[in-house]
């Protein structure tokens, strides 16, 4: 903002040109308290106050908590139900990316809203519609019942619901940054003889790695931390079909406060570490 | 379907994407459209226009309304803030933004109803010098929203803010405007789309949004009562019926709201590319 | 590439076969309403240790608790429940009506309608009772805030909002009109309604809501216990309802599960010498009569009127609960 090349003109003009780019100290240092009192308000609170409940009653009570059979099995839940639907978002994510970024086609604001349409769904809404469908008088009720498939109340349905919440955050994260990126490259790769494969992985991948990164790393955080849709669909068996968050509602609700903000901690730390390796990814990308 | 570029894996690109698409969202999206066919259109008509439906919809839509404009202002302060000026702590700060992403909405409800609570560090301070009760008030609802919101405004308008040109700033400047005149005549109208399209996605979240509206709402009807509570009460009365018509004009609303923010996003592409 | 996807099998697989260990034994999933949570944990451990001693096997019971209707619903929707035990009978009964997973004569294969444990609706205030409240015309005293569940959603807030209106009947010589005008008061008073028993309790004692909650005799107890006798104290009213919370063996799912036996086995304990003792720990009130005489002094006595005298729950339902009922006319619009 500063590097105006200096010319041999009227030097109150500069100052006046100067003054037009820069915001007043005062400007400056106002905004800057406001923006941070709101974050310390409404981010910095909340999170200090996780931290603060879950370390209340000292180290031990808290590791007592989280080394409870029914924390642990909440922590297992949480990293396979995540460990399942990333890894196929992320898939989907990808591809759908190239195919709305590389191509031009009829339907494509259509196909990117449908994309979009689970992040503003209300989370009861996507834990009812698989009820509606797994669920004993749902569609496929009948048949499940008969053939004892279950889905919904066990881990198959917790599942599927999170899927359904974290389907856009991979593909959200990468077509804005592919569509400014361009085919270029790419043509350019496979104008010297290389496969459409190789071009994917030796120009695409590259480019986009940082903000796939990212995005997989907030996919992960929301699948491990959704609530709504998943305490719709889980049937809240201690032990076995409660996810971390779920957990944390029903510590909460037993006047466990210290297990219950002790898992809530968990998934805080997740957010705080994932935060933590998005900005390295940030700075790496910057120095590139 | 035209094929513009030389690209290859077009068909099975697209081909897993739909499928994908249609197995995970649109089919279990679908239950409601078809559950709702049950309905006569007086039977919908009749559940939608009770006065305790309205009037929930009435909360919902007026709290995401001022959460998302509450959130718009101090997230563009912020967004401007983290792009522009240097300062101690800023990357912590930074990278805090996404906080409300990733913690569970139960905990964020649970944590924000302890602060605002009348007896709590912040409930006590409004009580006490303003008299106002955040907490189990509909004002709580707009809290729980604007903490949910503050990620959408402030990740859509920060990578704008940034790739904002220099030049054009100095153009101004340079043709005598002052600092009020360069923000207000040419930094703002092009951020503005930016901002707008924030606004709709946390409007969007925030008409929806329900685990943490819960615990800090008081659920009282007709003043504090929001729509996905509204859901869940009738399903828990067994009357699916009831819960199918209310979700599936939920859906329709948040469909047609992304709708229009991927129509300004193209119109504003479209408009940028031609400048 | 190929170590990431080994790792992925590897971890998939041992997340699976670590939940099947536990499969050797018998489980059974009890599903039930949210005030119990503290009752089961106590008994849970007691049966497994009968039943490891009757027969050899190892039982582990299962518990998932959230409010009535909730539970209910789940469990008819499919979550396999072996045995049900929540607020009131009507939201047992649904597990009939919708998908006859237990026979329609349920309430009468155990003893006292089949509810092995008794309560009724108490108010709790803060410590010293600072407005005085001493019965229910206290509440609808202006400026008097309350606490209660959703009747919608909470098994608990039903059985609250017919003890008010038993109250209101008698002081008006049974006038629905004036009985209608009271509960309108009383639900003008509340400050929060939550969707579910605990969620009330939480928003008065931690939250500190309101100047009276009115909720289950055990959970004011409970309360009592786990957050101080010096900072709250029970307020019994001079009447209140027979709160009756039905226990029943989901039939269906047993038989699937091969699990009829020890789950009827383990609602027949609730109602043993031992288990009662435990109720009346948990200040539930027994119905073994020896236990209940043994407890009785922990429970201020007062007027009871039950279900019966709604002519039942699907009555009481429809009259009052269901959409455009007494309960909605109270939150008309404008009022």
């Amino acid at each position: 903002m500063t590097s105006i090349t200096i010319q041999p003109q009227h030097k109150d003009k500069i100052v006046a040109q100067q003054q037009a780019l820069q915001d007043p100290n005062w400007v400056r240092w106002g905004l800057i308290f406001i923006a941070l009192s709101f974050i310390t308000l409404f981010i910095c609170g909340p999170l200090f106050l996780v931290i603060y409940q879950a370390l209340s009653k000292g180290l031990t009570a808290y590791w007592t908590a989280l080394s409870e059979p029914d924390t642990l099995s909440a922590i297992k839940l949480s990293f396979f139900v995540a460990l399942v639907t990333v890894p196929l978002n992320t898939v989907f994510g990808v591809t759908a990316a190239w195919a709305i970024t590389r191509f031009d086609f009829k339907g494509k604001s259509l196909l990117t809203t449908l994309i979009d349409l689970p992040f503003s769904v209300s989370p009861v809404i996507s834990g009812l519609i698989f009820v509606l469908l797994f669920g004993a008088q749902g569609w496929f009720g009948e048949w499940l019942v008969e053939h004892d498939i279950k889905i919904i109340f066990a881990v198959p349905g917790i599942i599927l619901a999170t899927l359904f919440i974290t389907f856009p955050f991979v593909a959200r994260q990468l077509i804005p940054l592919m569509q400014e990126m361009g085919n270029q490259e790419e043509e350019a790769a496979l104008s010297l003889g290389a496969s459409g494969w190789k071009a994917f992985w030796a120009v695409t991948i590259p480019n986009i790695k940082w903000a796939l990164l990212y995005g997989v790393l907030l996919c992960n955080a929301r699948a491990m931390g959704e609530f709504g849709a998943v305490s719709v669909v889980s049937g809240h068996i201690r032990g076995m079909t409660n996810t971390l968050p779920l957990h944390v509602e029903v510590s909460y609700n037993d006047y466990d406060v210290v297990g219950a903000f002790a898992s809530a901690s968990i998934l805080a730390a997740l957010a705080i570490v994932t935060l933590i390796l998005k900005t390295i990814l940030e700075w790496k990308q910057a120095k590139r | 379907m035209s094929q513009s570029s030389v690209m290859p894996g077009f068909r099975p690109t697209i081909g897993f994407t739909l499928i994908y698409l249609g197995l995970v969202v649109l089919i279990p999206l679908s239950t409601l459209v078809f559950k709702s066919f049950a309905l006569t259109l007086d039977d919908y008509v009749h559940i939608i226009t009770n006065k305790r439906v309205l009037s929930s919809f009435r909360v919902s839509f007026s709290s995401a309304l001022i959460a998302a404009s509450i959130a718009s202002v101090f997230g563009f302060i912020t967004a401007w803030v983290l792009v522009r000026y240097s300062f101690l702590g800023k990357n912590i700060f930074h990278a805090l933004i996404d906080l409300p992403f990733a913690l569970p909405t139960a905990v964020a409800g649970i944590v924000l109803a302890t602060i605002f609570q009348p007896s709590g560090f912040l409930g006590k301070l409004l009580l006490d010098t303003f008299g106002i009760q955040v907490a189990f008030k509909p004002m709580g609802i707009v809290v729980a929203l604007i903490f949910i919101s503050i990620p959408f405004v402030v990740r859509t308008v920060e990578p704008v803010l940034l790739e904002f040109e220099a030049s054009m700033e100095e153009a101004g400047a340079s043709l005598g405007a002052t600092r009020l005149q360069v923000f207000t005549k040419i930094i703002f109208p092009n951020i503005f789309p930016a901002l707008l399209t924030g606004f709709a996605l946390a409007f969007a979240r925030g008409v929806g949004e329900y685990g943490s509206v819960i615990f800090i709402a008081g659920n009282i009807p007709y003043i504090s009562e929001i729509v996905p509570l509204l859901i869940v009460t009738k399903l828990e009365q067994f009357d699916i019926e009831g819960a199918t018509a209310i979700a599936l004009t939920m859906l329709v609303i948040s469909f047609l709201l992304l709708l229009l923010i991927n129509l300004l996003q193209l119109w504003v592409r479209k408009r940028s590319g031609q400048l | 590439m190929n170590n990431i996807y080994t790792i992925f099998v590897a971890a998939v697989l041992a997340v699976l076969a670590s939940s099947n260990v536990q499969a050797a034994d018998v489980q059974i999933l009890n599903v039930s309403n949210d005030p119990t949570r503290e009752l089961f944990k106590e008994i849970n451990p007691v049966f497994a240790k009968n039943w490891k001693a009757k027969t050899g096997d190892t039982v582990t019971i299962n518990q998932s608790h959230a409010g009535s209707g909730k539970q209910a619903r789940s469990v008819i929707e499919g979550l396999e429940a072996d045995v049900v035990t929540l607020a009131l009978a009507y939201d047992v009964d649904q597990l009939y009506q919708k998908r006859k997973l237990i026979p329609e004569k349920w309430q009468t294969l155990l003893p006292h309608n089949s509810s092995p444990y008794l309560s009724t609706m108490v108010f709790l205030v803060r410590k010293g009772n600072p407005l005085g409240v001493k019965d229910w015309d206290d509440l609808v005293k202006p400026g008097v805030s309350i606490v209660t569940p959703n009747p919608k959603t909470s098994g608990g807030a039903r059985w609250n909002f017919l003890a008010a209106w038993g109250y209101a009947l008698k002081h008006n010589n049974n006038d629905e009109a004036a009985a209608k005008v009271f509960v309108n008061k009383l639900f003008k008073n509340a400050a929060v309604l939550d969707t579910g028993a605990r969620g009330s309790t939480t928003s008065f004692v931690e939250r500190e809501i309101g100047d009276v909650l009115i909720t289950w005799e055990n959970e004011g107890h409970l309360v009592l216990r786990e957050f101080g006798a010096d900072k709250f104290e029970i307020v019994t009213p001079s009447l209140s309802i027979l709160a009756e919370p039905p226990v029943a063996v989901v039939e269906d799912y047993a038989r699937k599960h091969g699990t009829t036996e020890v789950a009827t086995e383990y609602l027949t304990f609730l109602y043993s010498k031992e288990a009662q003792e435990i109720i009346g720990k948990n200040f539930y009130r027994p119905v073994d009569k020896d236990i209940a005489a043994k407890y009785a002094k922990q429970f201020k006595p007062l007027e009871l009127i039950n279900i019966a005298q709604f002519g039942g729950w699907e009555a009481a339902q429809k009259k009052f609960f269901a959409d455009e009922g007494v309960f909605d006319e109270i939150y008309g619009p404008g009022k």
